[in-house]
């Protein structure tokens, strides 16, 4: 099995003493599509620091599909695309320039670079906008243009790190699809999130990482079957006076036309909906309380954080 | 095609990537001050015509020859040195720490590119600013005094020495510089006085012995007066000690910058 990323025993203690990442391992197949979440200050945006050689590793081994970052760091770089949390591009370049410079920086030519800046910006729709300065892009574009710029190399490994914050949800959707484009040509894509329904959708695999080490290492579909309990919200057609009563189930009336019903791993909901319907009660909707895996990813990292 | 075989199509077509990324570093500097040639070619021109104005044309007429020149033809190497020696500064000190502030600096840190590259890029940005306007304020001098050259050869090396020492310093300033009160106070506090206790405006020979000795611990006297013999023939130092002092000190602050980018000094966590 080739990995796109293979991380083995990495610690970073910054000069103040504070430990950020614990000796972590961790292993990205080629092909993946991966969520590395946490809570903040749990080392996510640490452990990409190191992958992209802005952060100095305190101990450890990386290696991006196979090169050693230390011993061929040229080669590593070359392979690794990165979007950052921040806007770090230079706000008074042309949008435009700012894929040529990049380009530059891996190596492109000006004359080989400015026909992919050309399919990367009319693909993010940003093609009218290559000759405006970045600063006077809306927040969206930005991003769209940090995701530009980490593709414009051409990587094996793209490296996400909150992509989709502050999008509205309709740029949110469209930069999932493109996503699942670019993972589907054959690139490796490792993302981090706080959105976890993003996580859910996209990732085949998982790993939760809090106060600087993995807790939790699987694939997405293992990892919610762990999850005990689901709440389920419905919405009724009537208001009730009182919770019903279902042997099994835990109901509570979160409001008079509002039932939410805890749901144990291994529990039918066929029973619940007899239950109600033999009182007569209508369900018109019904959705889980919270993400599925937000609430996995409540529980385990909740009892660490104290 | 997967993403690997474009990936290996390129990295096959482009080889290594340093000389691509230093001219993009190169273009990028050039463009960024050419951008705001009003803070940074305009100034150093508005300034010198001042200097040659006042000390030159005013002030120059009581104090009569020096050196065996008019007193206008004296200042101009030292003067032009001063544009040099604080343009190549100021300009990569403010463009460095300009991208670490915006953490643009980030592009290239990210990228498989050397850190000589990086260095070598923003100093010749410094340098192609320092010549633009060392010509800029020669040509500004022409209109108040008549410029012969003694030796080409010494008046382009030393311009070409000074630019890359002290861009090499305006690096270092950069690296450690955590606000733009940081690249200020080095131009303000060190240069501009060395620069006038360094024999632009005077020969050390008009010095009592004691600071005449003490100038020697100047670096902006050596450069100053080197350029001043490839202009008019005229030195109060030795020109193979101005030299030798000049490369030394260059070598140095080339490896001392890069042992700081290497590291990441102000770069990297």
């Amino acid at each position: 099995m080739s990995y796109a990323l293979e991380i083995k025993g990495l610690k970073k203690t910054y000069d103040n003493g504070f430990e950020a990442l614990k000796g972590i391992d961790l292993a990205v197949e080629e092909g993946d599509f991966f969520a590395l979440l946490g809570p903040n200050g749990a080392g996510k945006s640490t452990t990409i620091g190191v992958l992209c050689s802005l952060v100095n590793k305190t101990a450890g081994q990386v290696h991006v599909m196979g090169y050693d970052i230390d011993t061929d760091f040229s080669m590593a770089k070359r392979r690794v695309g990165v979007v950052p949390q921040e806007f770090n591009f230079n706000q008074f370049e042309k949008t435009q320039n700012i894929l040529i410079n990049t380009a530059g920086y891996h190596g492109i030519p000006r004359a080989e670079a400015l026909p992919r800046i050309e399919h990367y910006l009319k693909r993010l729709g940003l093609w009218e906008k290559k000759d405006n300065p970045s600063r006077a892009l809306s927040g969206g574009m930005k991003r769209r243009l940090l995701i530009a710029r980490a593709l414009i190399h051409q990587p094996d490994l793209l490296i996400l790190d909150e992509p989709t914050a502050g999008v509205d949800i309709e740029l949110r959707r469209g930069m999932w699809d493109f996503l699942k484009e670019i993972n589907d040509q054959g690139t490796t894509i490792i993302l981090t999130t706080h959105y976890l329904e993003e996580a859910e959708a996209l990732c085949r695999n998982v790993s939760i990482i809090n106060n600087g080490e993995i807790i939790a290492n699987s694939s997405t579909r293992d990892l919610l079957a762990t999850l005990n309990t689901v709440t389920f919200v419905c919405d009724l057609a009537d208001p009730l006076t009182e919770v019903p009563i279902i042997e099994g189930y835990e109901c509570l009336l979160a409001s008079p036309q509002t039932l939410e019903v805890e749901v144990d791993q291994g529990q039918s909901l066929n029973a619940v909906f007899s239950a109600l319907s033999s009182r007569n009660v209508s369900v018109t909707s019904m959705r889980t309380k919270t993400n599925r895996l937000e609430e996995l990813f409540v529980t385990m990292t909740s009892g660490s954080n104290g | 095609m997967s993403q690997l075989a474009n990936y290996e199509q390129t990295a096959k077509n482009f080889g290594n990537p340093n000389w691509v990324a230093y001219k993009t570093i190169v273009r990028t500097e050039i463009r960024r001050f050419a951008r705001i040639w009003v803070q940074t070619l305009i100034p150093p021109a508005i300034t010198m015509m001042l200097y040659f104005i006042i000390f030159g044309t005013l002030i120059g007429r009581r104090i009569g020859d020096m050196g065996g020149f008019d007193y206008m033809a004296y200042i101009v190497p030292g003067l032009i040195m001063m544009s040099v020696v604080t343009n190549s500064y100021t300009n990569v000190s403010s463009s460095f720490f300009g991208a670490k502030f915006g953490r643009f600096v980030e592009e290239m840190l990210v990228a498989p590119i050397s850190n000589q590259t990086i260095l070598l890029g923003y100093v010749t940005g410094g340098v192609a600013r320092a010549l633009l306007v060392a010509i800029i304020v020669t040509l500004v001098s022409l209109f108040f005094t008549r410029l012969l050259i003694h030796d080409i050869f010494a008046v382009i090396s030393i311009t070409i020495l000074t630019s890359v020492l002290f861009s090499l310093l305006g690096f270092i300033n950069g690296v450690y510089a955590t606000r733009f009160d940081d690249i200020s106070i080095i131009p303000t506090f060190v240069l501009t006085p060395l620069t006038y206790l360094g024999g632009v405006f005077f020969s050390i020979d008009l010095l009592p012995e004691f600071w005449a000795s003490v100038a020697q611990l100047n670096p902006i006297l050596y450069v100053v007066n080197a350029f001043r013999f490839g202009i008019l023939g005229i030195s109060d130092v030795s020109l193979v000690y101005a030299y030798g002092i000049l490369i030394s000190v260059t070598i140095l602050s080339y490896l001392v910058a890069l042992h700081l980018l290497s590291k990441g000094a102000g770069v990297r966590s």
